[in-house]
């Protein structure tokens, strides 16, 4: 680690600037009075940046592909949960079939 | 806060106890990758308490590994923390009473908190839950859980530093995405939020390749536009079919209407009613 100093003030940044992410959402919320409806965009807005937020982590690493393995560990973990499957059986379903993958040479 | 065990259940408390334990399993392998990257324990063990966002963390951590500069390695991490924005605006009265509103007991510490402790999978718990009271326990049992395993995880992973370093050999890298698509599948059942988080998930691997990283996320949110356009006339055309508006009749009463309008009105009665 080069400069410590350096390194310290971009932690503090980003720890700073993450909260005040996270607060203003809230304080926008508590000033303005929504009508239910957009209560229920809103929540439908979360959903979408969530469905992103699984589809770029499960098929992208960095600006690329993230290989095959991941993306069908997540996919199987998709299907059980779509079907009903417990929670605990998806999580490790979506590792297992990734890890196995693996084994057997698939990246 | 004595009643989170009571308002949940155990079936939730049991969801938030695995994904806390897979929050600590990505903690180990971002704290053995921190050391293996030169960075001395405390980066890591800091990180993990102050921004309690893995994703950036890692950016943070990768860039200033790379000879990138802190503070660009910072902006960087903020762009893809910039969604917890819109998290805090979906989510209301969780970290507290609204701060409008007549009790204030949610000012102090408890607020300061329970903002802190917003992320991806306190929020999509919270989501998952179907009344405020659980909406909120489920927010807080989570976020308090992952506060503890997330630095906990990175501190662990620090120490025993290469041993954990190839995640990928056990899937690890499958759990994150596993875990938020499994508690966001009941929404998706909904065939208008479906289309409307393909299409934003669409969005963002079409950016991908071409922007920062969370800016391609962040960009998922224009899938919301349509919703804003369908839902009003949804509800409208809906009314407008039966005789009374307030009458709540599901029969395909208007057959000149369509196929396309009366599946969007019946689809938009749904989830703008009891949902």
């Amino acid at each position: 680690m080069k400069d410590t100093t350096l390194v310290v003030v971009g932690m503090a940044t980003l720890a700073a600037g993450t909260y005040a992410f996270r607060l203003s959402g809230q304080l926008l919320r508590a000033r303005i009075s929504f009508p239910p409806r957009a209560g229920k965009l809103l929540e439908a807005a979360t959903v979408i940046l969530l469905a992103a937020l699984v589809a770029t982590t499960a098929l992208t690493e960095g600006h690329g592909f993230s290989g095959f393995a991941r993306p069908a560990g997540v996919l199987v973990g998709g299907v059980l949960a779509w079907r009903k499957a417990p929670f605990l059986v998806v999580v490790i379903a979506a590792a297992a079939t990734a890890a196995l993958l693996r084994l057997a040479g698939v990246r | 806060m004595s009643s989170i065990g009571r308002t949940l259940g155990r079936d939730v408390l049991r969801d938030i106890a695995v994904t806390c334990l897979a929050v600590l399993f990505i903690g180990l392998s971002y704290g053995a990758t921190a050391i293996a990257s030169g960075f001395p324990l405390w980066v890591p063990a800091a990180q993990s308490v102050l921004v309690l966002a893995g994703a950036s963390e890692f950016l943070f951590i990768g860039i200033v590994a790379a000879g990138g500069n802190p503070l660009a390695a910072a902006l960087a991490g903020l762009l893809v923390n910039a969604r917890h924005l819109p998290y805090g605006l979906a989510l209301p009265d969780i970290t507290g009473p609204d701060i409008t509103g007549p009790r204030v007991t949610g000012r102090g510490w408890r607020r300061m908190v329970g903002t802190h402790v917003m992320n991806d999978e306190s929020v999509v718990f919270a989501l998952a839950q179907d009344d405020l009271p659980g909406k909120r326990a489920a927010y807080w049992a989570c976020g308090l859980g992952v506060l503890i395993c997330w630095p906990g995880g990175a501190v662990l992973g620090a120490l025993i530093g290469s041993a954990v370093h190839d995640t990928g050999a056990f899937g690890l890298d499958a759990m994150f995405p596993a875990v938020i698509l499994a508690l966001i599948v009941p929404d998706l059942r909904d065939r208008m939020t479906l289309q409307a988080a393909l299409a934003g998930a669409a969005v963002a691997l079409a950016a991908t390749p071409f922007l920062p990283a969370g800016l391609p996320v962040l960009l998922a949110l224009v899938a919301v536009l349509p919703l804003l356009r369908q839902r009003p006339s949804a509800v409208t055309a809906e009314a407008g079919a039966t005789a009374e508006p307030g009458a709540v009749p599901k029969s395909g009463a208007t057959p000149k209407s369509g196929a396309t309008p009366e599946a969007d009105g019946k689809s938009g009665e749904q989830s703008v009613g009891a949902r």
